[in-house]
């Protein structure tokens, strides 16, 4: 199971659930199971969050595989100026 | 499927040199042409009409005398424009709320600031649109405004949008709000932390809005076909971004759209957003006519977006020897007439320069009768630092602790868990601090009424979808398509240099041009210091994939296994002795011959660049304060920052002295100044004061080199992190002269005077 | 409403144009005369991007109407250089990466070979100083001035 943890900023959208475990084998699914099980938290996939896998960050990135015990954690998208 | 090319450290020939760049002969004979450079036969002036209200409802809009006045050939207002619904959707790759876009560009139900789009018309000549403009009669009922950040927090305050709730908080509110969005980042624990802290200081900052300032205004020209099609030629940071916006509030297919992005004068973060262009596509639609429409300089300060102002409140807890226990920060931020300031990332950027165990920022987003904001390099993360570097600067005073001292016993390094997610990479925070400390401006000697201050930033920068064509033509130079546009000179340049490294050839055998939206797949805007990295990137890729099918077509013509074609030196050569041998042959040959042999040979690369590095800068700044006028002047600036690698290193030093120069015009005089009635009152360069060259010194600039390792040169982005040092790094010079502590932005004389007399009078 | 006719020298060239009498010699020389290298800013004298020379004199082009160009002679960046050949400046310009966005450029270019006709050796603050009605928000004018002062040494005969 690949462990899951979202940024402090999502945790009004999951209430306040920051942790989990989730057997999900690339972004796609994982956004998938997230905005099953918190279906406040599903605008916000779509929209606006990467994700760090073993700390490095993609952006729409959703066929990026996750592995068995990688560490995931999920951030707000980044744009700049 | 994302990318990411890894770093390999090799003896580079022409990354790292100063070629000339391939457009700079245009640029300084006045051949290139920019937004306003454009006509097509047959075209119209189209002109906007702007609300005069800083909040009003729209009863009426009678077009009907401008639509009959002679050499008027077409008029716009909401009616023109489709609803949008209420919802994020999908445009590229950002995800947007349209029924704010539609709004934002004209005005639907409510005229939300001074200077809102609310009609446009398309005439014969400028001198006929304006006089068309003046007829268009408008029923207003004016309403409460507001337009400071904290008095539109309040209960009670006027609301933009009645039907706003502020998000991310529980439970759902019951009332609307101004307050768009609250969020909340931070780790371990705050109150335990601050406990442990032996000094702790708490102070409060506010700042104006300022404008990225770009010397050219908004232009575009459209042309809409009656068979549906439109060709678009605009000024923007992104070409394709624009035409997903514009298919989408004017129903149209993206493919129907071709946008050739003219050259840009400037943009900064202020040009990623459409104005006047799905005016200009309509008009061009009703009146059969090109149309073009440009922005005069006071439509540019009424209608587009500035940064945030904002209220920012920061504490920081240490104990006597100097290590950070607690830090905590509240980022107010005004988002204009429609939710999105940039709190998020100003959140996310205000603390990661140091290595926290117990943090905490709340941010709000908060609409006002202002003008929508927009990015400016590196948004938000200048408002959030002059607070945080601020009250650093205090704290490494009152411990009696040298200011670098200070930051480096708390810096991040590769490995420090972020308080919004992940742990840093491969990082040079420290090296640019050592990098400071050691140059001679740190140690150089100050006279009276000087001082000197020091302040850090740092900026995530990013990647995303990039595509490129490279092509290999019949004489063997080589045309590299880019769909990422070039801002500064310096990326076109600088993506011929790799393709140039890449094939082992002359840097002036490869010329690069910017391509329309017709020529390439989906390219995200320039901006997040993402050219160089992304578009590097895909230029990188599609040089190795032409290298590959150049071993495979020497291999066919000099009939020899492809194993024993190498690419060296720009040519085809044997790569082994024992292996089969063969005469060499050079690009101009295998070029001569790549028609008759199976066609021309192309790498070509459509990529989602991951992996970008994040960045880090340290300011040192000297400043003198006029005691008698209150007049600050900076006496020396050095600006040190890592790039990971400097492809071009004038054109990277050129964007460090930029970005130094746009945060001293936000310290020392850039403001908006708005009267009690919400109408902006210095809408021009006159009396919003950017920096002249009489103001400046030299602006020196050290190039720290960490390789970012995802990235096959080890470039990270440069082009924001300038921006963020230097409002916190002057103030604390100013402290450092005066004894004085400024914490309201910009410290233009009268502010400084003031703080002068009431310490003054403190004392007396 | 009926315009006005107008002789005057433009970069050499004898020409002719007609114009309202509110348009401005920055109109004119733009959509009139089809001469895009002078760039509007700010419409109101002050960024300097619209600098000509008229009579030898450094001008803001949107702070002087068309029509008072009658039988005057006006310099633009497009009469610059010399067929293929840059003038010194322009050349610096490039070599020392003096500008980014290039919206600048044209009207530093003017001002700066004004500034050199009357005064060959500069030094730095004066340069500064004359450069101030020209604003660029790219560079920060570091390498800027140091093109400058790089093109009087070799217009002083290097």
């Amino acid at each position: 199971m690949a462990r899951i943890a979202l940024s402090s900023s999502l945790a009004p959208y999951t209430d306040g659930v920051l942790e989990l475990e989730l057997e999900v084998a690339n972004v796609r699914q994982l956004f998938q199971a997230l905005g099953e099980r918190y279906p406040e938290l599903r605008s916000h996939l779509e929209a606006g969050i990467a994700v760090a896998i073993d700390n490095e960050i993609y952006q729409d990135a959703l066929l990026q595989p996750i592995d068995r015990d990688s560490e995931v954690i999920l951030i707000t998208k980044i744009a700049g100026g | 499927m994302s990318t990411m090319l890894k770093y390999q450290e090799k003896e580079l020939k022409i990354v790292g040199t100063r070629p000339l760049r391939p457009d700079g002969v245009d640029k300084v004979t006045g051949r290139a042409r920019f937004g306003a450079d454009y006509n097509l036969p047959g075209q119209l002036i189209g002109k906007v009409l702007r609300s005069p209200h800083a909040h009003a409802r729209i009863k009426s809009i009678d077009t009907s005398a401008a639509l009959a006045l002679p050499g008027v050939k077409a008029v716009v207002t909401r009616e023109d424009f489709a609803e949008m619904p209420d919802e994020m959707a999908a445009v590229g790759e950002l995800m947007i709320n349209f029924r704010d876009v539609t709004r934002n560009m004209m005005a639907r139900e409510k005229v939300l600031y001074d200077g809102h789009p609310l009609a446009a018309v398309a005439a014969v000549s400028e001198s006929v649109a304006r006089a068309a403009l003046a007829l268009i009669k408008v029923e207003y009922e004016i309403l409460p405004h507001v337009i400071d950040v904290v008095a539109a927090m309040k209960a009670g305050a006027p609301l933009l949008n009645e039907k706003q709730y502020t998000a991310g908080v529980k439970p759902k509110p019951d009332h609307p709000s101004n307050v768009a969005k609250r969020l909340e980042y931070g780790h371990g624990d705050l109150a335990a932390g601050f406990k442990q802290a032996e000094v702790i200081i708490e102070r409060e900052f506010n700042t104006k809005p300022v404008h990225q300032g770009y010397i050219e205004p908004q232009a575009c020209l459209a042309s809409y076909s009656a068979d549906g099609q439109a060709e678009l030629w605009t000024s923007t940071q992104g070409h394709f971004v624009f035409r997903a916006q514009c298919a989408k509030v004017l129903q149209m297919e993206v493919s129907r759209i071709r946008v050739t992005p003219t050259e840009i004068g400037g943009g900064f973060g202020g040009k990623n957003n459409i104005y006047n262009e799905p005016l200009a596509i309509a008009l061009s639609r009703k009146s059969n006519r090109p149309v073009k429409m440009v922005t005069t300089r006071e439509e540019v300060f009424r209608g587009t977006g500035p940064t945030p102002g904002a209220n920012v409140k920061v504490k920081i807890g240490c104990t006597r020897d100097g290590k950070i226990t607690a830090a905590e920060a509240e980022l107010n931020f005004q988002a204009g007439a429609f939710p999105g300031s940039p709190v998020n990332q100003a959140s996310m950027c205000a603390f990661t320069r140091y290595d926290l165990a117990n943090v905490r920022v709340v941010g709000h987003d908060v609409t006002v009768n202002r003008p929508k904001v927009a990015a400016y390099r590196a948004p938000g993360a200048p408002i959030a630092v002059f607070g945080v570097e601020s009250v650093i600067d205090e704290m490494a005073k009152k411990l009696g602790m040298d200011p670098i001292d200070f930051r480096l016993k708390n810096a991040a390094k590769e490995g420090t868990q972020t308080y919004y997610g992940p742990k840093l990479g491969p990082v040079g925070y420290v090296q640019t601090l050592e990098a400071a400390r050691a140059h001679p401006h740190y140690r150089a000697p100050l006279g009276p009424n000087q001082g000197r201050g020091v302040a850090t930033g740092f900026w995530f920068n990013i990647g995303n979808e990039t595509t490129c064509s490279l092509n290999l033509q019949e004489d063997g130079t080589l045309t590299l398509m880019l769909g990422t546009i070039d801002v500064a000179g310096g990326s076109r340049a600088s993506m011929a240099m790799m393709v140039a490294e890449e094939l082992g050839v002359e840097f002036e055998r490869v010329r690069p041009i910017v391509g329309d939206t017709s020529s390439l797949g989906f390219n995200f805007l320039t901006a997040g210091s993402r050219s160089t990295f992304a578009s590097g990137m895909a230029c990188v890729i599609a040089a190795r994939q032409m290298i590959e099918k150049l071993r495979q077509r020497v291999a066919k013509i000099r009939e020899v296994p492809a194993e024993a074609v190498a690419w060296k030196d720009g040519r085809a050569q044997p790569a082994d002795a024992g292996v089969a041998q063969f005469a060499p042959m050079t690009l101009a040959e295998i070029a001569r011959m790549g028609g008759k042999t199976g066609g021309t040979i192309a790498g070509h690369a459509e990529i989602n660049a991951q992996g970008a590095g994040p960045g880090f800068g340290a300011h040192i700044v000297d400043v003198e304060v006029d005691k008698q006028t209150g007049a600050v002047k900076i006496l020396r600036y050095t600006v040190v920052q890592d790039v990971g690698k400097a492809i071009h290193p004038a054109y990277v030093e050129g964007q460090m002295q930029g970005g130094a120069a746009q945060g001293i015009g936000w310290a020392l005089n850039e403001e908006y100044v708005y009267g009690d009635d919400g109408i902006l009152q210095n809408p021009g360069f006159l009396d919003y004061r950017i920096p002249v060259a009489s103001d400046l010194p030299r602006i020196d600039t050290v190039i720290v080199e960490v390789p970012n390792p995802n990235h096959p040169y080890g470039v990270r982005g440069c082009g924001e992190v300038p921006i963020i040092p230097p409002m916190a790094a002057i103030a604390n010079a100013i402290e450092n002269a005066t004894g004085l502590r400024l914490r309201e932005q910009p410290f233009s004389p009268p502010r400084v005077l003031k703080a002068i007399d009431d310490a003054a009078a403190a004392k007396g | 409403m009926a315009r006005n006719h107008v002789s005057a020298t433009v970069n050499g060239d004898q020409v002719e144009f007609l114009c309202e009498t509110g348009q401005t010699l920055l109109d004119v020389l733009r959509d009139e005369l089809r001469l895009t290298g002078t760039k509007e800013g700010c419409g109101t004298g002050d960024c300097g991007a619209c600098s000509v020379m008229v009579d030898g004199r450094l001008v803001c082009s949107c702070l002087m109407l068309a029509v008072e160009a009658e039988g005057k002679a006006i310099q633009t960046i497009e009469g610059m250089s010399a067929g293929e050949a840059l003038h010194p400046l322009q050349r610096k310009f490039v070599e020392h990466a003096a500008l980014q966005c290039g919206i600048c450029t044209p009207g530093i270019l003017i001002a700066a070979r004004a500034l050199l006709a009357r005064n060959p050796d500069p030094s730095e603050a004066e340069v500064r100083f004359w450069l101030a009605g020209n604003l660029c928000r790219c560079t920060g004018y570091h390498k800027i001035v140091d093109a400058v002062l790089d093109a009087a040494r070799e217009m002083r005969g290097a």
